[in-house]
């Protein structure tokens, strides 16, 4: 096994390396100037020229490519253009309300998704499996700002006045911790409830058509044991890889969530910072959201390898 | 080696090149596989009802200039006193603007029409570039092997490991584009790019099946060159599965455009686009509720049309409906 990690691992950091010198070439052939952004427009041209130079941004690109993987290493992600705050404590701010965001949408769509696409395996092509079917094709359609948009429009205009305020950015997240969280974490589980119910569905229909199920129903066990013992545990590993997958992958992809619900995480942060052309923030976030992302499939495969031996010789 | 040595019956009887271009003229009258899917997909009512909503979706935004006209309101037009109530606040659907006007007096009518439009354009086109791009890439990858196959494989994997939506957001502003038609390219390029690899990856785990079937052995074996296996034998038997790819592909790239443009990083202002009316009346729509429902329903139809059809498309090409069994 550990040679299987190993070679893993190793891909990661390939990965993970040619996405830095991505960003890095996409942000640094972009046709507006840096120092134009921070200058403002009325910056003469000898504030310019200085601005480059304390960026450093007058050197060769090899250069200051040389500079930014070197730091990289060292996990240092630069200072932010705009503030000279270190991105890293930039990013260590704002990533807890984006990670308790997706954790517990997580806990509200993995839960809702399996017991659902359960019951419609389980009952399929009656009308509770059709009415579910119904359910996943409108969450699949449904782009996720129009979903929050709409909870937001009938659950906070009920609101009275405070209510209203817990979506505006400005107070810490502590305050009415849950009043705050509890739409934004439906409107994201709604949606991902749509995918884990459909697949959920597939692989229970798939499993419960195996032959060792039919052992287990002539065995004259009872069919609640057949279905949660036998079916459930073989078709939980496609949802468990696919959790792994969306979990990193939504750590990148809440900015939407964020935006509607005025949440302070690390989405509205890019956001900001493309707003105020602050390079070094976008950089810093992308890459830290890129590790989440690269950790999540790396955790799957791991796990992979260990539940399932034949993995590991492939 | 080399592509020629054909028609030399006497060496080898001649092979058909692939399953689908059976050579014998059939007794009974024989039907493509594009007449069998189609008699497929009319039965899947659920299908054809999606195709005619998307139809007559399809109608009412080709007709924009014709809704423009009717209403006397162009949809870049503001209409301060007539579309606006004493307070400033958008009034509601009526006789003079049918789905009410915009928090700057503009008609949403004529705004959705035209967004529509947009929505439709840019997702049928960068879902095709993505097919096209990831159907090349995957096949590519999948039957030349080696380093060509390690090189895209890698380069899939790692555009699938980005954060798109935040890479997205960040490539479509930094290059951001004065002209209105230069802004509606680079979103649509920038919701190809991230959508080939999925697609790719697919494609190349098909090219990696079909090589190891024994038609492909005999196309080699009667001297075809790789360029014309690719063509001839491997490329029309993913065509199933391309088409299907592609048509789920739309309703994401629409939903992917329209979300872009909420977060203002999509097609530019003033042209209207579903995604952007929804952004633009996100602070004002607790009052005007018309600014949420008119693109939020049109996005939804749209959407889930062509999810519907594309479950359709499936369907009548899969053999048989259901997945198969696995073995």
């Amino acid at each position: 096994m550990p040679r299987h990690v190993l070679r893993r691992l190793l891909y990661s950091v390939t990965v993970l390396w040619l996405v830095s010198t991505l960003v890095f070439v996409f942000l640094h052939v972009s046709p507006v100037p840096v120092e134009r952004v921070i200058g403002g427009p009325r910056a003469t041209a000898e504030t310019l020229a200085r601005i480059r130079g304390s960026l450093g941004l007058d050197r060769p690109v090899l250069v200051q490519y040389w500079r930014f993987a070197e730091r990289l290493l060292r996990g240092d992600l630069g200072d932010s253009y705009v503030n000279g705050t270190p991105v890293s404590a930039l990013i260590a701010e704002r990533l807890p309300t984006t990670l308790w965001l997706v954790g517990g949408a997580a806990c509200l769509w993995s839960a809702g998704g399996v017991a659902l696409g359960v019951l419609s395996a389980t009952r399929a092509r009656t009308l509770w499996d059709r009415a579910a079917t119904l359910f996943v094709l409108v969450g699949l359609s449904t782009p996720p700002f129009v979903l929050a948009l709409v909870l937001l429009y009938a659950f906070a205009t009920g609101l009275d006045q405070a209510g209203v305020h817990l979506f505006e950015a400005g107070p810490p997240m502590q305050e009415h911790f849950l009043r705050r969280m509890t739409l934004p974490w439906i409107a994201l589980a709604l949606l991902m409830l749509a995918t884990y119910t459909r697949l959920t569905r597939g692989a229970m229909l798939d499993v419960l058509a195996e032959d060792y199920v039919r052992t287990a129903r002539a065995k004259g066990l009872p069919e609640r044991r057949v279905v949660l013992r036998h079916g459930l545990r073989a078709a939980l590993t496609p949802v468990v890889t696919q959790f792994g997958v969306d979990l990193g992958a939504l750590v990148g992809s809440t900015v939407v969530t964020e935006k509607v619900f005025g949440l302070q995480g690390v989405g509205q942060l890019v956001y900001q910072s493309i707003a105020a052309g602050d390079t070094p923030v976008i950089i810093g976030v992308t890459l830290t959201v890129t590790l989440f992302v690269i950790a999540a499939n790396l955790l799957v495969d791991i796990g992979y390898s260990v539940l399932d031996p034949r993995v590991r010789s492939g | 080696m080399a592509g020629g040595a054909r028609g030399q019956g006497d060496v080898l009887p001649v092979l058909p090149r692939s399953p689908e271009r059976g050579a014998a003229p059939p007794p009974v009258r024989g039907r493509t596989p594009v007449q069998i899917a189609w008699t497929r997909f009319r039965r899947d009512r659920a299908a054809v009802a999606a195709l005619a909503v998307l139809f007559a979706v399809g109608v009412f935004a080709l007709l924009a200039p014709l809704w423009a006209h009717l209403t006397g309101h162009p949809y870049d037009a503001t209409f301060p006193a007539t579309g606006l109530d004493v307070d400033g606040q958008p009034r509601g659907p009526g006789a003079e603007f049918p789905l009410g006007a915009d928090q700057l007096g503009r008609d949403v009518l004529v705004r959705a029409a035209y967004g529509t439009r947009i929505s439709l354009v840019v997702g049928v086109c960068a879902a095709l570039l993505a097919s096209v791009a990831g159907t090349l890439a995957g096949t590519l990858a999948g039957f030349a092997g080696g380093l060509t196959d390690t090189l895209l494989a890698r380069l899939m994997d790692m555009t699938l490991a980005l954060p798109y939506l935040l890479v997205a957001i960040t490539l479509a502003t930094t290059f951001q584009v004065s002209s209105a038609g230069a802004g509606l390219v680079m979103t649509t390029l920038v919701i190809a790019f991230f959508s080939f690899a999925a697609f790719g990856r697919v494609i190349r785990g098909q090219v990696l099946a079909l090589r190891r079937r024994e038609f492909i052995d005999a196309a080699r074996a009667a001297g075809s060159s790789n360029a014309r296996i690719m063509l001839a034998d491997v490329l029309p038997n993913l065509a199933a599965q391309v088409t299907v790819l592609t048509s789920l592909q739309i309703p994401a790239a629409i939903g992917f455009e329209a979300t872009l443009s909420f977060l203002g990083a999509g097609v530019r202002p003033p042209m209207p686009s579903l995604g952007s009316m929804l952004g633009e009346g996100g602070d004002v729509f607790r009052t005007a509720w018309w600014l949420l429902a008119v693109p939020g329903t049109l996005l939804l139809l749209t959407t889930l049309s062509f999810n519907l059809i594309g479950d359709g498309i499936r369907d009548a090409l899969g053999p048989g409906g259901r997945a198969r069994r696995g073995r």
